[in-house]
């Protein structure tokens, strides 16, 4: 899960890193009360989960509060590249005079976590990679030794920060892997680290991603979820357990396994380049052991998308045998049926693997004009994206 | 003789005792695993019937191992005991641990590699998050159904479960000697590489396939070391082709981020490095089948 800003600004508060004064407002009466608490000239910042915001209109200064209402007003409701903006944070300004970069992140490749460090901030890092790389240091830690004290100094010289903020850098580079451990991220990023006129060292930015698999020690995390608009399909799956991501295309997709449902859904594109351009409408993992219950929500979720013709339902019995499979077809039917859903769209089904005989025979003595069985995976996609084609 | 897991092999289930250990402890005995045992320090000294054979429960790995001469543990406990665990069985040494328990943090799974590598990684340690190792005809180290292929002579190694069975159900008239998922998670104990490398060093093994999907750079360094080092015909397959970006496709590990993870530049690393790259999980299949029949 990534955070917004002032989700992760609030984070990295809690994990004692110098973070900006500030609060987060989702009206303009909000943005005035945090304005007036914190008296002073203010940012207004559109709180949105993809870059380029600024360029976007999307961060605003305020000389006072009056000011602060009028930019949250402007920004708040703003659509920045598809991203509708809730939520604005407000907090002081500073005087800038340098701008550094600091993370950590997960280095898969080396199965380590990195450290990335660079006096040339505030911009691309990725840019600065490629072009300066002597300006970026990487520096691998070691996931049981972490960063203490030593190891932050050793950041420190290897990114070769000024002498004169060295101890601040030192401090945060400590602070911040605490953080990124103890909140079980896989990435804890500060662009800019900026030093102030002042001298002090501040984390002007925060982003953070935290692993969902980790949520079952964090139940704090759970109230940092995206309540957002999210696809209403995706948000309906979700509360079913499903793991389903919506696509933009008419072949609806229910598969067991995710790397057979990612191959179903290139397998289906394929086939709809000679079917009138016909694409996968979702991703639908129904996992291991696929249920008649399981089936049946996995089929509802899909058959509601109003942009789906077509459904391809591809199972490979590994663990799973077939004529559950099957029969979980076919009672899924029943179920939407005494539902009072009415299903209307064609399914075309393969079975293939364990106990695959016995499921075909289940489909077949069931009969569903719906339902065409289709024994290979390439065929049964080729005749779902015709379906789909066809269904117009 | 295959890889990493033979007749030989004997094997113990960590978690034995809980709804999926001993679900798959029953199927891995009836694939013909030489299973010896498994661990639970609440009920050692006890033992679990299956379908007729008693195993023992062991306190620890330690204590298996001292007892059954075990050298191959698959691992089964829940995600927030999966770090001690494999802590536990790398403490005994244990040559091979097959990780299967999906959902395990990724800090957790971070912490255990980086343990294993400051002793010298005398562990293997395949997953987590995968459905183990199976040498078809000799034993089955974790969920793989062994039944729905034959032996042979073709090494498999996948990221994901499912693609592993519908490959090795494709080519089930060909056979394979080992087939190898090593899971889809950011951070796995065994890759590509390693699987790749002992393939290429097993006389049992003529071929490869290699099954890898979207997310990280794993296929890309894989296709370097098959350039270098591989001199066995590898075919290769890679599901994610029309995955957006910035969206998780089921394995953790799955997701493209920015430029990097592509299928299509996966594609053109294998392509670059010699292997055959099938479009669909068919066509490699049939991609294997001539090299095999060629051979």
């Amino acid at each position: 899960m990534d955070l917004y800003e002032y989700q992760g600004r609030e984070l990295f508060e809690r994990h004692g890193l110098p973070v900006l004064s500030g609060g987060v407002a989702e009206t303009p009466d909000e943005a005035r009360a945090i304005a007036e608490r914190l008296g002073d000239r203010v940012v207004v910042k559109a709180q949105v989960k993809v870059g380029g915001r600024g360029k976007a209109g999307g961060v605003k200064l305020a000389g006072d509060a009056d000011e602060a209402v009028a930019r949250t007003a402007d920004i708040l409701g703003m659509d920045i590249k598809g991203h509708p903006v809730h939520r604005v944070m407000v907090t002081v300004t500073v005087d800038i005079v340098e701008e550094y970069y600091l993370s950590y992140l997960l280095d898969r490749a080396n199965r380590t976590f990195l450290c990335i460090a660079s006096v040339a901030g505030g911009m691309d890092i990725e840019q600065v990679a490629a072009e300066t790389p002597e300006r970026v240091a990487k520096i691998a830690i070691d996931a049981n030794a972490g960063v203490d004290e030593a190891k932050a100094r050793e950041i420190v010289e290897a990114a070769k920060f000024p002498a004169d903020v060295a101890d601040q850098i030192a401090d945060i580079a400590v602070k911040l892997w605490r953080a990124f451990v103890a909140e079980d991220a896989t990435l804890v990023e500060v662009n800019p680290l900026a030093k102030t006129a002042g001298g002090r060292v501040l984390c002007l930015d925060a982003k953070v991603t935290l692993d969902d698999n980790a949520d079952f020690r964090h139940p704090d995390h759970e109230a940092m979820v995206d309540a957002g608009p999210v696809d209403p399909l995706e948000r309906a799956a979700k509360e079913k357990d499903l793991n389903y991501v919506k696509l933009d295309g008419e072949v609806g997709i229910i598969g067991n396994g995710a790397g057979l449902v990612m191959s179903t859904l290139d397998v289906v594109a394929y086939a709809g380049e000679r079917h009138g351009g016909v694409k996968p409408a979702n991703f639908l993992d129904i996992g291991g052991g696929a249920s008649a219950a399981v089936m049946a929500n996995g089929l509802e979720i899909v058959l509601s998308d109003p942009s789906v013709r077509s459904v391809f339902v591809n199972v490979f019995g590994g663990i799973t045998a077939c004529d559950e499979v099957a029969n979980g077809i076919v009672q899924a039917l029943a179920l939407l049926a005494d539902r009072g859903e009415t299903v209307t769209k064609p399914l075309v089904v393969r079975l293939d693997g364990n106990n695959a005989e016995a499921g075909r025979a289940i489909l077949d003595g069931a009969n569903n004009p719906l339902v065409q069985r289709v024994d290979t995976m390439d065929g049964a996609a080729e005749r779902a994206a015709e379906l789909a084609a066809a269904g117009e | 003789m295959a890889i990493w897991l033979t007749k030989d092999s004997k094997v113990i289930v960590q978690g034995m005792t809980g709804s999926e250990g001993s679900k798959h402890t029953r199927r891995m005995l009836a694939a013909g695993t030489n299973v010896v045992g498994g661990t639970n320090p609440r009920k050692a000294g006890q033992t679990v019937d299956f379908d007729g054979r008693a195993l023992p429960v062991f306190a620890t790995v330690g204590d298996a191992m001292k007892e059954t001469g075990a050298d191959v543990t698959v691992i089964f406990v829940p995600p927030a005991f999966c770090r001690s665990a494999v802590m536990e069985a790398i403490d005994a040494e244990i040559p091979l641990a097959v990780v299967i328990t999906e959902g395990i943090p990724v800090h957790d799974t971070a912490a255990f590699w980086a343990y294993n590598a400051g002793k010298g990684g005398r562990t293997r340690i395949i997953g987590p998050n995968c459905p183990g190792v199976a040498s078809p005809g000799a034993s089955n180290a974790g969920i793989i159904p062994a039944d729905i292929t034959g032996v042979g002579r073709i090494g498999l190694v996948s990221k994901s479960g499912t693609l592993t069975y519908q490959m090795m159900y494709e080519l089930r008239d060909i056979g394979f000697s080992t087939c190898v998922g090593i899971g889809g998670d950011p951070v796995i104990g065994t890759t590509h590489i390693d699987a790749l490398a002992a393939f290429q060093d097993d006389p049992e093994t003529d071929a490869i396939v290699m099954i890898g999907e979207i997310g990280g750079d794993a296929e890309e360094r894989a296709a370097e070391f098959i350039g270098a080092n591989v001199t066995k015909p590898v075919v290769g397959y890679i599901a994610g082709f029309t995955a957006p970006p910035g969206k998780t496709m089921g394995h953790a590990g799955a997701i493209i981020s920015g430029s990097a993870g592509t299928a299509d530049a996966k594609k053109q690393a294998l392509e670059a490095a010699g292997v055959k790259v099938g479009k669909t999980p068919t066509e490699t299949a049939n991609l294997m089948r001539e090299i095999m029949r060629g051979a």
